[in-house]
């Protein structure tokens, strides 16, 4: 049987894309579209899921060649949560979007291009194959290119040279990976390359292919010493773009990182050395950096980089407990750092600032949106019961076991960080009273825009706030799927057998 | 011929990431290309070289015996080559359109972005 189902949600946003173009002039029905079809996404990312949870790890052939001939599909429980957060995600970015972005924009073909990327990310999570890897990391950079210089404003394109330029540096180191890799073994397929890396002799030359795979996908997903481009762009497109860029562009880097380090490489003592201290210097390098800027979406910037941080600290850790909390971490940044982008993105339309020093009287003026606001603050710090606090339960327990309490210096020192950066935001942007904005006249237009057009700016706020309460409260489930995703990590057999069809090996 | 192919490779990076340090915007270019290069000549040396044998079955046999020229490598560059095609067809007028704003070909000067409001 050849499940062929497993690339629907690949396909479904391609197909969505297409029928956007033919309807390139008509911008109120793109969005209507996209709507719709984030809506359809969603649900056959959540049947997807449904399914793997019931069935077990569900490969797709392509051309019904055998594996390490053809190209493999897999949909295991890790990359399935991954489309469904990818699709969730998007909802809420394609809701958000019918009003966050200009009519001008969207003639550029911002929603094409916008399902066009959602396409790369979920071909990205199910793909098992490696160069088939890299293609989909270009689908989704080309888009992202496009999405982040779309309109073309002068700080825009500044902050785009230095992204386009790190992303294809990434990418050629990504490919020289690659070839190193193929020239070793002669396989692409990951399952085929998890068997052949561990007989391989010369220990050197797949260490350096292992380095040369962190390099690259340590670019994409900006951890410490490579992580200068993201706060020079992430904050000049509109807030729209960057929530979806904040949201999962990163993290794609992080679940590459993950997949690679324990089905191909099994990282050996120097390497687990290297992440923690990777993950460590960039929890604190990115706290600082927040600590700095007064620029609500280039503090959210410097957080990505801050939290990123964690989910590699918890791949150095690599007890199976440890997994189980960078999985968990990275359910709840996906949704988490989604949120706060797009809470920057209605701040702005509110007040017409990004300046944190402007800004002020949310709470006077509009008490509910500050309690929403309060949701995903309070979630990113980690108070418990919220969602970012179980993540953090299960890394510090990572390290008890390991005696690594460096990195309890690291998670607590950067929890604290990113509760001082947000505590002073909510005083900033909540408590407050209103200053005098530059632009007195966008803080009306938020009031005088119809309620339709409000409801939109609101609602996927609501929908990613509820989805962080539900993994707060619900920890229960998400810590199954989590403890599913880590045991399958742990011991890759299961993958293996079931990419390989040679039974349980 | 591997040798000769080793060195330019090797060249090819070389030349690249030197090209990429620099501070001007058109040789940063120049370096992401010869980078792209040098990757795919690297995976066409990496995938074994061999002469004159092509990977086709004869009528009477099943399958390939001895030697022969592996196609997975030729159709990971074919791939490579287009995608780099495209990307740095981006990256030349984005580097042309941020230039007229910018009015500088010195990367030093672009970091407007990097200001407080």
């Amino acid at each position: 049987m050849n499940p062929l189902y497993i690339v629907l949600p690949v396909a479904f946003q391609l197909f969505t894309a297409v029928v956007l173009l033919f309807f390139w002039n008509k911008t109120n029905l793109q969005r209507g579209l996209s709507v719709a079809a984030s809506i359809t996404a969603l649900a056959l990312a959540a049947w997807l899921m449904a399914a793997v949870l019931q069935d077990g790890i569900l490969v797709m052939q392509a051309g019904a060649w055998e594996a390490q001939f053809g190209i493999s599909f897999v949909a295991d429980a890790f990359s399935s949560t991954m489309v469904l957060l990818t699709s969730l995600a998007g909802l809420a970015v394609s809701i958000f979007s019918t009003s966050g972005i200009r009519s001008a924009r969207v003639q550029l073909g911002f929603y094409p291009v916008f399902h066009l990327l959602l396409m790369g990310l979920n071909g990205a999570f199910l793909t098992g194959d490696i160069f088939n890897l890299y293609v989909w990391f270009e689908i989704i950079i080309i888009a992202s290119f496009v999405l982040i210089t779309l309109g073309g404003a002068k700080d825009q394109l500044e902050g785009s040279v230095k992204y386009v330029t790190m992303n294809l540096l990434a990418s050629a180191i990504f490919l020289t990976a690659i070839a190193i890799l193929y020239g070793l073994t002669g396989s692409l397929n990951m399952a085929d390359l998890s068997i052949q890396v561990a007989n391989i002799e010369n220990r050197g030359l797949v260490n350096i292919t292992a380095l040369l795979f962190l390099v690259g996908f340590g670019i994409k997903s900006a951890i410490f010493p490579l992580y200068f481009w993201l706060p020079a762009s992430y904050h000049t497109p509109p807030a729209t773009i960057s929530a979806i860029f904040g949201g999962l562009l990163t993290k794609v880097g992080v679940y590459a990182m993950i997949r690679v380090f324990t089905l191909i490489f099994i990282p050996d003592e120097f390497m687990l050395n290297l992440l923690i201290w990777i993950g460590g210097l960039s929890i604190l390098s990115g706290g600082a950096g927040a600590l700095l800027q007064n620029n609500i979406r280039r503090v959210f910037s410097y957080l990505i980089i801050c939290h990123i941080g964690y989910m590699i600290a918890g791949l150095g850790l690599y007890t199976e407990v440890a997994l189980v909390g960078a999985i968990f971490y990275l359910i709840h940044d996906i949704v988490v750092k989604t949120n706060l982008f797009l809470i920057s993105g209605l701040i702005y339309k509110i007040k017409g600032s990004y300046n944190m020093k402007l800004l002020g009287g949310i709470y006077s003026s509009f008490p509910l949106l500050a309690l929403m606001f309060a949701i995903s603050f309070f979630s990113l710090i980690g108070i418990p019961p919220l969602s970012g606090f179980w993540a953090k339960l299960f890394l510090i327990e990572g390290s008890l076991d390991t005696g690594q309490y460096m990195v309890i210096a690291f998670i607590t020192l950067g929890s604290f960080i990113t509760l001082f950066v947000m505590a002073k935001m909510w005083l900033e942007i909540v408590w407050k009273k209103e200053g005098a904005l530059p632009d007195k006249q966008s803080s009306t237009a938020y009031l005088a825009m119809p309620y339709a057009k409000r409801f939109a700016l609101v609602f996927p706020i609501v929908l990613l706030s509820g989805a962080l309460l539900f993994i707060g409260f619900g920890a229960e489930f998400i810590l199954a799927v989590a403890k599913q995703i880590a045991a399958e990590l742990k011991d890759p057999s299961a993958y293996l057998g079931a990419v390989l069809k040679r039974g349980t090996i | 011929m591997e040798i000769l192919l080793s060195f330019i490779t090797g060249f090819l990076y070389a030349s690249g990431i030197y090209l990429m340090l620099r501070r001007s915007l058109v040789k940063m270019i120049l370096g992401l290309i010869l980078l792209g290069n040098g990757a795919n000549m690297l995976i066409f040396l990496l995938g074994r070289m061999v002469k004159g044998e092509p990977p086709i079955i004869p009528d009477a046999a099943k399958t390939l015996a001895g030697i022969y020229a592996d196609p997975v490598p030729q159709a990971l560059i074919l791939t490579a080559i287009v995608i780099s095609f495209g990307l740095q067809a981006f990256a030349i007028i984005l580097m042309e359109r941020a230039y007229k704003f910018v009015q500088t070909d010195d990367l030093d000067q672009m970091n407007s972005t990097e200001e407080d409001i």
